[in-house]
């Protein structure tokens, strides 16, 4: 590891405005992912500004329903919160379906959605990547791309993002709050992250000198929500695909689906088309499993990961059928 | 004469001075930048407990308490945990009489080579006091899904189903986990 320097902040404004002098900055918060790449030699900042003891750490009411989660709020903490638990039950299940009870201890709500890929071509120094050195090339297309992307990838990048809250966060129209030199940005959480196009080394719209500060929910949505997950081993590992999805169920019709997807894209994959196919019609497996193979028509999958594609159909299909089914039971929970 | 302002860049120390109280005793010591937490303690302060597994936050082995709260010490900069109270398997016993956890990991035979075991042992204390404070898992119910649902904040039971899933941080290459888990199901409430 390269040697760097290191100051803590007393301030967000005195930790922006130092990361913004100096290229080489970087933010640090919980380090779970940070500090790993810099072992790795994928990350090599000349200075870490650390973040972690700043005071974002509430989960406070907004007006209208809203909840603000502040950016340094650990991932355990967050998945243990009442409201989130018993109003955003898939905010809960995704965090808790990722990483392991230390990580989660350790790793911010911020640094959560701004963690890396866990492309092994990405992580590995020695090989090309497009992503940690742009122009080197993309040896996953053609090698080892069983867990990578089957949706929105290009010829430049095939990586996933491994984030599961992220993927909740999508289905429940969230935003990041960034903040800058300049003042304070919202950006909705489907825009945060980009399809890689021909600028894969930038993997979200942050800019070098903004803090993620905050994470906004709306007011919980009408009807069921839930988060699953499928993974290699029952526990401890990243998606080979995930589902986030919200659904509300009035008279055996859909009224409204929100429905997003994980490990398929470099961006948690908010599944606009299979809502469209949902709204009004019968909340039966037959339509969700339409919707999903609507959805997924615009796959196309690698030599080896080409599972994902009815992987990621049978999950949704399943999850919204337990939303439906949890309708029938309880149609006025939330 | 014009002239032209380049951005300095600024010499910034690569060690700092830092305070880690471990096991109860205070520690001053200059750390450079890149120490983590698992290498001071076992470079600088001869706590050789805390084991480097793979050092990626993937094995468990290096779990120490931080705050009380069950953390891999491989991925905590030392410089960034400055002023933190750190527990470690060598703080847990009281005297010569072992920790419960560590006596229930001895009865049942919890470990082969050991390796693993005081990260083991460390992540259960963790992971009892998080279920005793209502922290739900994976495999925890929902709040109003029926049975065996507890409500949010209340301690969580630990089945080992809960005890299998919140250990799952902790690799064990010997494959112990059956002992490990009825050693942990023994010291739960």
């Amino acid at each position: 590891m390269k040697p760097f320097g290191y100051v803590r902040a007393d301030d967000v404004d005195t930790a922006i405005a130092t990361v913004a002098t100096e290229p080489g900055a970087r933010f640090l918060g919980g380090g779970t992912n940070l500090v790993d790449l810099m072992k790795l030699g994928v990350e090599r900042p000349a200075l870490l500004v650390d973040v972690s003891r700043l005071p974002l750490t509430g989960i406070d009411p907004l007006r209208d329903g809203r909840w603000r989660i502040g950016a340094n709020v650990r991932n355990s903490d967050l998945a243990a919160h009442p409201v989130i638990r018993s109003r955003f039950p898939a905010l809960s299940q995704a965090l808790l379906a990722g990483a392991s009870g230390q990580l989660r201890n350790a790793a911010t709500t911020g640094g959560n959605l701004l963690q890396r890929t866990r492309c092994l071509y990405f992580q590995d120094v020695s090989k090309p990547c497009n992503k940690r050195s742009p122009g080197s090339g993309c040896p996953a297309r053609e090698g080892v791309h069983r867990d990578l992307a089957i949706l929105g990838h290009s010829e430049h990048c095939v990586a996933t993002h491994p984030s599961d809250l992220a993927v909740a966060l999508a289905a429940l129209d969230a935003s990041v709050v960034l903040r800058g030199p300049d003042g304070e940005r919202r950006v909705a959480l489907t825009e945060f992250h980009r399809l890689p196009a021909d600028l894969p080394e930038r993997d979200t719209v942050i800019a070098h000198d903004e803090l993620l500060t905050a994470v906004e929910l709306p007011a919980p949505p009408p009807g069921h929500s839930a988060y699953r997950k499928a993974r290699d081993r029952a526990s401890y590992a990243f998606a080979l695909a995930s589902v986030a999805a919200v659904l509300d169920v009035r008279d055996g019709e859909v009224r409204e689906a929100r429905l997003a997807f994980g490990g398929l894209a470099a961006k948690p994959w908010r599944a606009r088309v299979a809502e469209q196919a949902l709204r009004g019609a019968p909340a039966t497996e037959g339509s969700f499993r339409r919707a999903a193979e609507a959805e997924l028509a615009a796959a196309r999958p690698l030599r080896d990961n080409g599972f994902k594609v009815p992987l990621a159909r049978n999950l949704a299909t399943q999850v919204l059928t337990s939303l439906a089914d949890a309708h029938h039971q309880s149609p006025s929970a939330r | 004469m014009a002239t032209i302002s380049k951005p300095t860049v600024q010499h910034r120390p690569t060690s700092s001075e830092v305070t880690l109280r471990v096991n109860g005793v205070s520690h001053r010591l200059t750390v450079d930048h890149r120490t983590t937490v698992l290498d001071a303690l076992r470079e600088h302060l001869d706590h050789t407990g805390p084991k480097k597994g793979c050092d990626h936050g993937q094995c468990g082995a290096c779990t120490v308490l931080v705050g009380g709260r069950r953390t891999n010490s491989c991925l905590l900069l030392a410089v960034a945990a400055d002023g933190e109270e750190i527990t470690t398997v060598e703080g847990l016993s009281d005297g010569e009489q072992p920790h419960p956890v560590q006596r229930a990991f001895l009865d049942h035979d919890g470990f082969q080579c050991g390796y693993c075991t005081p990260g083991q042992v460390c992540s259960a204390i963790g992971m009892l006091a998080e279920a005793a404070d209502g922290h739900p898992s994976h495999v925890t119910p929902l709040p109003g899904t029926g049975s065996g649902a507890p409500p949010p904040g209340s301690p969580v039971p630990l089945t080992p189903a809960e005890i299998r899933e919140r250990m799952s941080g902790n690799l064990c290459r010997c494959g112990a986990y059956p002992n490990i888990v009825a050693a942990i199901e023994e010291v739960a409430p």
